[in-house]
């Protein structure tokens, strides 16, 4: 069943069709290009129905988990639903993490569940999970089908619901015996739900009333979030942030909304933001949230996050205003809009003496490092953002490198920042990067992962190499659970508990999966293994980078305190074998899309 | 400009004290919406005192009444929560309307034929039916708001309460802005 067969009358609406055929011509109807899956009992008809499927690839991931971080990947880069297919069970529950960080993330997936036939459920039958219970805090919505002419209605719904609004992931659960069934297969063009129409559009009266207050700022300053980039608002942003001249600050998931080059960027916020970001926070008189939480790792202690502030919020959730702090003039809708109709009500702001503030901060505490003797993960990113310009995909997985990837890679446009923000998933950065590699095959994409994370997905290294994805790895190997140790360090009085962590050899590991691999271990190694992994072209490649065992993240503001608190890195700015990074200095380097497999290096 | 101090501004507002709330939810009639509700109130860790669903007068739609505590910001919350699910139609805190609220009332009391006249007499002023008898026991059906169903537990504790079983509260909006 192909459009082939459709431009024939082979599937016509009113056909009549089993469940597992209905369910491959929805996906078809809502042109999913490729799903990632792992076939199992339950789904063994719908597996049957997909090999005959010319229009959808099939990515048959290692591990279920897998499937949902490489869709998640997939999602994000694209702003389409990610689509995995799994079986019943142990199938279903191997979702769970990747459903729980799509939903922290706002990401839309939707994720199919093979299930026992109807008759079995609740028997303990055998590959049995109650998926539905167990995702349904950690979906945007799920579905039990239970009747297979419900089926074409209910993938409409899920592909809508987790597109829409603040986008999240949806299950939806395929009882066997519901897919073996017929129906004449209707697929809906519009869907319509009384209990469900998020709100797009801003409130005049408060975007009247969000421009009074942003036009009287004296100190503002635009804190960017995740929405922002799912809401393809970039563009929009930028324009609202020169033509008032305000300094803008990210959140993890936010960067690349704002290009980090451009002078009014001063990078990321909170835990491990740039000083110079968090004094601005701290010091500023309107603070524009935009698509952003207020997470705790953002604001540390609430009651001291931007205490002279007054807040705007604008927010697609209106579950997401005043959840954390208390907002002065929310704006409920979808960003992107929200922004456009804001942007002719503000005006030019006198900023100068709050940003000549702001570069007082960042002369006394810019983002550094010690350079050498050993190699540092800093000094990798700082490379990685030089050698391409900042023109790469670059998908994090979680801890401290990911920290300093958020920090000196220089981040220039939206959608090219993967990483696990809020659920903090360790081994996201690899199925994830695979996923981006199917939606983006023309783009430089680089897997960052620690040695620890690597090792809890290594698993899809075959994945990758099966479809000679050009993905360039680098593991970062401290031999430490980093920032576990780090705050062992810091908090702990240095009690170092289960944080030492040997692994394999991981260019042998990589070699053995037939995947080319190098090693640096010395600083001057760094750079020529950075521009020959960026150069390979042919599948992916990796590069272990054996870094300084114990180095910590700085700045740092400690969990739940303030700004007082922030501590900085304790090097001189001026002192010997310091590298200041500025991200201001990085020059844009023009990627030709057309060029297949990897960046070439000028 | 000098630096802001850790002594703030952003503070809550003067702490609002906790109050009870009674909360109508109209939600589409599927399976799973009960326990996405129950579920949300467990997850979030909100306080839940009562909770009735039942069908009304349009057969795909539920009503839920629940009645729950907290200060307002945690109201709010419950609020937005609730209308955030894909099956809630709407959500109404009835604590800010005029509302009647009603709840049912099981007794099962032990009884003897001394007791059992005073028993009566105390239903009777509650206007309590008597829906079974035994030579050892009385149940009584009550209803009313929660207070009178307060009342009526509170009087014939001294008489053993064998078995008592309470429906929640369920509440509408007054049209007529009075008691009738």
């Amino acid at each position: 069943m192909t459009r082939e067969s459709d431009k024939e009358g082979g599937s016509k609406s009113g056909t009549v069709m089993t469940g597992a055929e209905i369910f491959a011509r929805a996906l078809i109807e809502e042109k999913v290009e490729v799903l990632f899956g792992y076939p199992g009992g339950a789904t063994i008809g719908v597996y049957d129905v997909l090999r005959d499927l010319s229009d959808i690839q099939h990515v048959l991931t290692r591990h279920e988990q897998g499937a949902t971080h490489a869709a998640e990947g997939y999602a994000r880069v694209t702003g389409k639903p990610g689509v995995v297919l799994v079986t019943s069970g142990p199938g279903a529950t191997n979702t769970v993490t990747g459903i729980a960080d799509a939903y922290m993330d706002s990401l839309p997936l939707v994720v199919f569940t093979g299930q026992v036939p109807l008759r079995l459920i609740g028997n303990d039958a055998f590959q049995e999970a109650d998926i539905v219970g167990i995702t349904r805090q950690i979906t945007k919505h799920n579905y039990l089908v239970r009747d297979v002419t419900e089926l074409a209605k209910t993938i409409k719904e899920a592909f809508h619901i987790a597109s829409s609004g603040r986008p999240g992931p949806v299950l939806v659960d395929l009882p066997k015996d519901v897919m073996a069934r017929t129906a004449p297969f209707h697929y809906p063009a519009t869907v319509e739900m009384r209990s469900y129409n998020p709100i797009v559009e801003g409130h005049q009266k408060q975007l009247k009333k969000a421009a009074e207050v942003i036009n009287g700022a004296v100190r503002p300053v635009l804190y960017v979030g995740g929405g922002v980039i799912l809401s393809g608002a970039a563009k929009e942003l930028t324009a609202i942030a020169r033509k008032m001249s305000c300094p803008v600050t990210m959140t993890l998931q936010g960067l690349g909304a704002f290009p980090a080059n451009d002078p009014l960027s001063m990078g990321m916020l909170g835990m491990h933001g740039t000083w110079y970001s968090n004094m601005a926070v701290h010091n500023c008189d309107v603070l524009i949230a935009v698509g952003a939480r207020f997470d705790d790792r953002v604001t540390g202690k609430v009651e001291a996050f931007a205490p002279e502030a007054r807040v705007v919020h604008i927010d697609i959730d209106p579950a997401a205003i005043s959840k954390n702090v208390a907002v002065d003039v929310p704006i409920v809708g979808d960003v992107k809009r929200v922004l456009a109709s804001l942007l002719p009500l503000v005006k030019q702001l006198d900023t100068t003496e709050w940003h000549s503030k702001i570069a007082g901060w960042k002369r006394g505490h810019p983002l550094r490092y010690q350079s050498g003797p050993e190699i540092r993960a800093q000094q990798v990113f700082h490379c990685l953002g030089e050698v391409t310009g900042g023109q790469a995909i670059v998908v994090t997985d979680v801890g401290q490198h990911q920290m300093w990837a958020a920090q000196f890679f220089p981040c220039i446009q939206p959608r090219t920042f993967v990483t696990s923000g809020g659920l903090g998933t360790m081994g996201f950065s690899l199925p994830a990067a695979m996923g981006v590699a199917f939606a983006r095959p023309n783009l430089p994409i680089v897997s960052i992962s620690g040695d620890g994370g690597f090792q809890m997905n290594s698993q899809e290294m075959t994945t990758i190499v099966q479809h000679k994805l050009p993905v360039k790895i680098f593991v970062i190997n401290n031999g430490f659970l980093g920032m576990v140790r780090q705050w062992q360090d810091l908090f702990w009085k240095r009690r170092y508990s289960q944080v030492e962590m040997t692994s394999p050899d991981f260019v042998k590991l990589a070699e053995a999966h037939g995947c080319p691999a190098f090693r640096a271990t010395t600083t001057s190694e760094v750079e020529p293994l950075v521009r020959r992994a960026m150069g390979y072209s042919d599948g992916p490649v990796l590069v272990e980078f054996v870094v300084a065992p114990e180095d910590n993240v700085y700045p740092m503001i400690p969990a739940g305190q303030t700004v007082e608190e922030m501590i900085d890195i304790p090097l001189d700015p001026a002192g010997e074998g310091v590298t200041i990074f500025d991200p201001g200095s990085t020059a844009v380097v023009q990627i030709r899309k057309e060029e297949r497999h990897g960046v070439r290096i000028h | 400009m000098a630096s802001a101090s850790t002594s703030v501004r952003r503070s809550v507002p003067a702490p609002v004290p906790s109050r009870r709330h009674t909360i109508s939810i109209l939600v589409e009639n599927k399976f799973n919406a009960l326990s996405r509700i129950a579920g949300l109130f467990s997850a979030k860790g909100y306080n839940i005192e009562s909770l009735s669903v039942g069908p009304t007068e349009d057969e795909t739609v539920s009503r839920m009444t629940i009645v729950t505590e907290g200060d307002d910001p945690i109201i709010e919350q419950i609020t937005k929560q609730l209308h955030k699910l894909i099956d809630t139609i709407k959500v109404v805190d009835l604590t800010f309307e005029s509302f009647v609220e009603r709840e049912l009332v099981l007794l099962k009391i032990q009884t003897t034929a001394a007791t059992r006249p005073e028993i009566m007499q105390i239903a009777e002023i509650f206007r309590a039916k008597v829906v079974d008898i035994s030579p050892r026991t009385l149940t009584l059906e009550a209803t009313g708001s929660r207070q009178k169903v307060d009342a009526i537990v509170k009087m014939l504790k001294p008489f053993v309460i064998k078995e008592l079983a309470r429906t929640g509260q369920v509440a509408l909006k007054r049209e007529f802005h009075g008691e009738v």
